[in-house]
């Protein structure tokens, strides 16, 4: 009974959550013109589509039938020939065009193009904007996000690095994070990395707290998808690559040009394949991550379409119940990528930083297979 | 791919490789450090704790054998000295009985010699008395018997007649 309610409950959440989410569908999505609600297939998915993307506001909900935007616009930084900083919100929701130093800009699908004082913007071949557009470091909502979770994430473990100077054992919050820390450092860093585990697992921890820390909120009506973006997959996953070869030794590089133990054209055919190696483990890395957070997002967010797109007693009870179902599998999903990136990260540094033993084969059952 | 292309965001890329750093570095420093640190001087410290248990538990067992084997000790002591003493106490009464006996035997024979001494002497004593008074009575008989110069003839007579009948 107690069990029920419990369940009760939490789907009771859930509804407040998604169906904000989906509160969000009747916004007028700024390029759409005349249109005040999203409720078809092509609005949908544009509006996924927008969704996806980074964003230069920061918007909490809109106002499908008076336009309005409830939230705060972002500084733009472009540098283009000079800095030039302004504020997002003279775009207007892509509405204005922006003249800074007799330059115009243009807001276009959540991208800021250079253009002429009408904002005209042509297309290449494949339909895509083929204007120029200038060196981008706005703050952006993802930018925000990270900056935000950064110091989130300093103040917590920096609170609990100094109740340990007080009590061998954490209260409270500690209690929670303190099995994550030591999940990461026994279960991810040491049987992978072996005896040098201790110079990486900074590293870990912190990849492993920011990613899934992200992932969660994306799972959040805020509506942020930052660790569905590519670029920031690409820097955490250049940052592991980075580690791997600064960190690879003797052994490793052998192992990559010169393979142990095999004939000499073999080497020869298999240096190529391990340059190769190098570089697709990391893209692996990132495009697995990208790919599911993307694609959890993508699906949950269809699935409150098609709410919108029946419209009746039948299906929208039906989907609803498959957007919970997969919200809780996403849930789980975050965890797991997060884990799934950190174990990879450590695996990888594991195998640059082994000592092998070829030596000596009657040694090999020591070596753990990789 | 031409999509991801066109989407990606080279500065998002760079705020992101800044901030990734800056945290890790800033994290390693502030929190995972010391947090490891902790972890380890804790895992270390049960550690300790542990072993130095496992030493107070064998210390113990070992004083506790050592106990055991005093008061074993102890108790086979006890029983020897009780042994001891009751053999000592068995002896000492049989060599008192002994003792006691013989002198007893020895009194006793000394008094029976005393008692014979003083029967001896009673009876040397008692002879003599009676010897005395015989010769006193037999004086006085006689002199009673010969008090008269008619009683000395018929003595004489009487006697002379014995001789003649015999």
């Amino acid at each position: 009974m107690q069990k029920e309610n419990i369940a009760k409950f939490l789907l009771a959440c859930l509804l407040m959550f998604v169906s904000f989410n989906s509160q969000a569908f009747s916004a007028k999505e700024p390029q759409e013109g005349e249109d005040a609600k999203v409720n078809t297939e092509e609005e949908i998915q544009a509006y996924i589509d927008h969704h996806l993307q980074d964003s230069y506001y920061v918007n909490f909900f809109s106002d499908g039938e008076t336009g309005a935007h409830y939230g705060f616009p972002l500084p733009v930084i472009l540098w283009d020939g000079g800095l030039k900083v302004f504020s997002s919100g003279k775009f207007h929701h892509g509405e204005d065009i922006v003249e800074v130093d007799g330059q115009h800009y243009r807001l276009y699908h959540s991208h800021i193009y250079k253009t002429d004082a009408e904002g005209t913007i042509t297309y290449n071949e494949a339909g895509f904007p083929a204007n120029e557009r200038p060196w981008d470091f706005s703050i952006t909502k993802n930018v925000l996000t990270m900056i935000l979770v950064s110091i989130l994430m300093l103040i917590i473990f920096s609170q609990l690095a100094k109740t340990y100077q007080k009590r061998a054992f954490p209260k409270k919050f500690g209690r929670v994070l303190e099995p994550l820390v030591l999940y990461v450092r026994d279960e991810i860093a040491k049987p992978n990395i072996g005896k040098n585990y201790r110079k990486y697992t900074g590293f870990l921890l912190t990849v492993f707290f920011f990613i899934w820390i992200l992932n969660l909120l994306g799972m959040t009506p805020l509506g942020v998808n930052v660790t569905g973006n590519i670029a920031v997959t690409f820097a955490l996953a250049l940052v592991t690559f980075i580690i791997v070869q600064f960190s690879g030794n003797k052994d490793y590089w052998k192992h990559i040009f010169w393979m142990p133990g095999v004939p000499v054209p073999m080497k020869i055919i298999l240096a190529p394949i391990e340059v190769l190696g190098m570089f697709t483990k990391p893209f692996a890395l990132m495009i697995r991550l990208f790919a599911n957070m993307t694609a959890g997002h993508v699906i949950v967010m269809t699935l409150v379409g098609l709410i919108v797109i029946f419209q009746n007693w039948i299906a929208g009870p039906a989907f609803f119940g498959f957007t919970i179902f997969i919200s809780v599998i996403e849930l789980l999903v975050a965890f797991l990528q997060a884990y799934i990136f950190t174990l990879l990260s450590a695996l990888y540094i594991g195998m640059a930083v082994e000592e092998h033993d070829h030596e000596h084969p009657a040694d090999n059952e020591d070596i753990p297979v990789l | 791919m031409e999509k991801l292309v066109n989407d990606f965001s080279f500065g998002l890329f760079f705020w992101q490789i800044i901030i990734l750093v800056v945290l890790i570095l800033l994290l390693k420093k502030f929190a995972w450090k010391p947090i490891l640190d902790a972890l380890n001087a804790r895992e270390q410290g049960i550690q300790d704790a542990l072993d130095s248990a496992e030493n107070a538990r064998k210390e113990m067992q070992n004083l506790q054998a050592d106990n055991e084997k005093l008061l074993k000790e102890a108790r086979i002591e006890r029983d020897n000295m009780i042994k001891e003493a009751r053999e000592i106490k068995e002896r000492m009464i049989s060599e008192a009985k002994e003792e006691a006996q013989k002198e007893g035997e020895k009194m006793i024979v000394q008094a029976k010699a005393t008692i014979q001494n003083e029967k001896n002497a009673a009876l040397a004593d008692l002879k003599n008395k009676v010897a005395t008074l015989s010769v006193e009575i037999a004086e006085k008989v006689v002199r009673e018997e010969l008090s008269t110069k008619a009683k000395q003839e018929k003595l004489v007579e009487d006697m002379l007649d014995d001789v003649t009948l015999n």
